[in-house]
């Protein structure tokens, strides 16, 4: 064949940086805080397309609260947020050491991302179900679920409430609103729309909250579930956490070159919000918003929650050979931690002492809780009986679970 | 081909829904006793989702084309007109979307029945049945589980080509968690689908299409008979359910034990009439759970066994079976046991009844295996 054009060409999106690279995120672009305008409940989603190429954001540099989505917090919800996220990092960092020291065969850290699940967490009831991915331990932490239940999960020991039976930080907890945590990516997205669906169906108050990596929405579960939303206007927030990095692929790899995440809802006809996930008044403000649609029966909401993945993707994961060093530190969003406590301090409502006083609680409780959990025992050293690794297959017994179990000699 | 076209063509065959007279019910005789009456497998089943969502608010049903218009194969018929508009509903076309949706809702604490149109169309949701459906209680430690019915279609000797024929049961029986249940008749088929609503585990509910409007003996030259002429077509109109996990003796007999399930049940019945041997055919009706009982004492009994599915043979239930049998009743068999199965082919559309298992290939094994074996 003969043409007089170049031949074609593939393209595969590169980060901005590799190891050894200066971090750059000049391409970024970012509103100010307070920029972006916040629409009444019930816009219709036409009317709003802008707000998934921008970035809601409250808290500027200095940390006051500015613009439309200053959701206006008491300093007391605020003082709980800020600890709550003190103690979910202080998890993280305890658990990801007790990795290292061999207590446990894996950990998830979600080091940058605690503003997001720990305001969506607050500001959702337990009665609500959260259908989470493995980096939303902030909700459980939030709302006040035990420290020693989450480590004896990651212990899989003979208190682990799910019986030894799953993946260290895989949770399920129901009373707390947390559904159980499944290693299959996006399944749990179309699951929330359908929990919501039930809920409508129901004529019942509450209403579903999902999360998915920005990787993640490359699954065809993610379309299927914003399809499904749509289509039954189900009372359900899809959040997608952006975090930049899906392991070692960046977003780019995921569609995020070409377009936000956020905008993916335009072509279903959801409102879509974009947001400063490191800002954790701007996660407040969206998630109430999504949330008083949702419960006043207007339907679903997308909200695409900007952020960076401050940790290795997981204890497996050394993100030294893939990105450079520094990233994280670079990130111009800052640390939803940082901000909120320069917010308190601003409003004269909390200090460097305070904060460092926070901070020892926060790894006093999880030592405390450590110890309390590895009493009962770390990984191989206490387990749930064998004979529970037969049971809750199916409600009731099955002849060939029975004729195994007795095999095992259980 | 649309899915109409042999739809409308097999109706052609059965119960045309007017054809049913109520009024003629046995109950009269017994004014206590449940009201009967003819039905042919569409109907039964279509009862069974009828009597539960008129029983339970909680049950509901959707799929594609499962609403308004009542199923391609009208198994949901009217229950939108009778329940409701989001009691019976119309999903958009996505397996994945529809069984995630349903997860979901039984997580809520509600019974979706969805529907998938075509087994041949299930593999989409394949994750969300395998990966969450079947999981979900277990990961949990019993705080959510998924007490939810997948209906769909299945099998051949409809002219179905590659994606309207196919028996994919052994995709399901092999991972635990999943219940699997193929009725072979109305009465069967109504009991077996009320139960596997109020189960409170995931059910794959596959229903052999071909049997939809009439038994099918695999004598595809013969007219085919509808269901009224049948005793399994005389079903009670009311509630009753057959529990999972009891097979069914369709015959009984001494020579050899017969294991079959769906169309292949009334091909085995054909071919053990053709052989000419005593043989006991079973109907496994459920094959997760398996009623190893029945079968077991069966073979102890015959000393042979014959298995017959439309799958492809290799790694199709029937292998599990097979092993079954080995393992229970190593020291009464007297002939290999041997499976008569699909080619290990795609389905096709030109060889139809070069590749479905008919009753000449059963009553050659039967034949075979009272011979002593190959």
């Amino acid at each position: 064949m003969t043409r007089n054009t170049k031949p074609l060409s593939l393209r595969v999106p590169e980060p901005s940086g590799r190891p050894g690279d200066t971090p750059d995120f000049s391409h970024l672009k970012l509103d100010v805080a307070g920029a972006v305008d916040r629409p009444p409940v019930d816009a219709r989603p036409v009317q709003m397309l802008d707000l998934a190429f921008r970035l809601v954001r409250v808290l500027d540099d200095e940390g006051t609260a500015v613009g439309p989505w200053n959701p206006r917090l008491d300093a007391e919800t605020l003082k709980k947020g800020l600890k709550a996220m003190i103690l979910t990092r202080a998890f993280d960092d305890r658990m990801h050491r007790a990795h290292r020291q061999g207590k446990t065969s894996f950990y998830m850290k979600c080091t940058g991302e605690e503003a997001i699940a720990v305001a969506q967490g607050m500001i959702l009831s337990r009665e609500d179900m959260g259908f989470p991915t493995y980096r939303q331990q902030g909700l459980l932490i939030a709302r006040g679920y035990p420290l020693v239940e989450m480590m004896n999960q990651i212990y899989s020991n003979a208190s682990d409430p799910i019986k030894g039976r799953q993946l260290p930080i895989m949770y399920s907890a129901k009373d707390y609103g947390f559904f159980t945590i499944s290693g299959n990516l996006g399944t749990q997205v179309p699951q929330a729309v359908g929990w919501a669906m039930a809920s409508a169906y129901k004529g019942d108050d509450k209403i579903a909250i999902s999360w998915i990596g920005d990787g993640a929405t490359a699954e065809g579960d993610f379309h299927n579930a914003l399809t499904f939303a749509a289509v039954y206007r189900a009372p359900v927030i899809l959040n997608v956490v952006n975090n930049q990095w899906a392991i070692s692929s960046f977003q780019g790899i995921a569609g995020g070159m070409e377009t936000t995440f956020a905008s993916k809802a335009i072509g279903y006809g959801l409102p879509a919000l974009r947001v400063d996930g490191n800002d954790f008044l701007a996660v407040w403000a969206a998630t109430q918003w999504a949330e008083e649609r949702a419960r006043s029966n207007q339907g679903a909401t997308v909200i695409e929650l900007f952020t960076y993945r401050g940790a290795p993707h997981s204890t497996s994961d050394d993100p030294s050979r893939y990105r450079p060093g520094d990233e994280h530190e670079k990130w111009p969003l800052g640390d939803p931690i940082v901000r909120l406590k320069q917010h308190l301090i601003a409003l004269g409502e909390w200090s460097d002492e305070q904060q460092a006083e926070a901070e020892a609680d926060a790894v006093e409780q999880v030592r405390a809780a450590g110890k309390a959990s590895e009493a009962i025992g770390t990984l191989g050293q206490s387990r749930p009986s064998v004979k529970t690794m037969f049971e809750d297959v199916f409600a009731t017994d099955d002849w060939r679970l029975t004729e195994q179990r007795r095999e095992v000699g259980v | 081909m649309t899915e109409q076209t042999f739809t409308d063509a097999d109706r052609a065959d059965g119960i045309e829904p007017d054809m049913v007279d109520q009024t003629h019910a046995p109950a009269s005789e017994a004014p206590e006793a449940p009201a009967v009456a003819p039905m042919n497998m569409i109907q039964a089943l279509n009862s069974a989702i009828d009597v539960k969502m008129a029983e339970d608010p909680n049950v509901l049903s959707f799929g594609e084309d499962a609403g308004y218009f009542g199923g391609v194969f009208r198994v949901t018929d009217k229950l939108q007109e009778k329940h409701g508009l989001t009691r019976s509903f119309d999903a958009p076309i996505s397996e994945c979307g529809i069984v995630a949706a349903a997860i979901g809702m039984g997580a809520y604490g509600i019974r979706p029945v969805v529907e998938i149109q075509f087994a041949d169309y299930i593999y989409p949701a394949y994750d969300q049945i395998v990966s969450e459906a079947a999981k979900m209680r277990y990961r949990s430690g019993g705080q959510f589980t998924s007490p939810i019915t997948i209906r769909s279609p299945y099998g051949g000797g409809i002219f179905g080509g590659q994606t309207h024929s196919q028996s994919p049961e052994a995709l399901f029986t092999h991972i635990a968690g999943l219940k699997v249940v193929i009725p072979s008749n109305p009465y069967d088929a109504k009991g077996l689908l009320t139960a596997a609503i109020e189960d409170d585990d995931p059910v794959v509910f596959f229903e052999p299409k071909r049997l939809y409007n009439g038994p099918f003996d695999g004598w595809h030259q013969n007219p085919v008979s509808p269901w009224k002429t049948q005793e399994l077509a005389q079903v009670p109109t009311g509630k009753y359910s057959i529990p999972l996990g009891k097979a069914r003796v369709m015959r009984e007999g001494n020579d050899v034990t017969v294991l079959a399930y769906g169309s292949m049940v009334w091909v085995s019945l054909a071919g053990a009439d053709h052989a000419g041997v005593d043989a006991e055919v079973i109907d496994l009706r459920s094959l997760v759970p398996l009623d190893i009982e029945t079968i077991e004492a069966s073979v102890k009994k015959t000393g042979r066994c014959v298995i017959v599915h439309e799958a492809p043979k290799t790694s199709g239930y029937g292998g599990e079976l097979s092993a079954l049998v080995q393992e229970r009743c190593f020291y009464h068999l007297e002939a290999p046991v041997t499976r008569v199965a699909g080619w290990d082919t795609p389905y096709p559309h030109a060889f139809e009844w070069e590749y479905f298992p008919g009753p000449q290939r059963v009553s050659d094994a039967l034949k075979s295996v009272m011979a002593g074996g190959r």
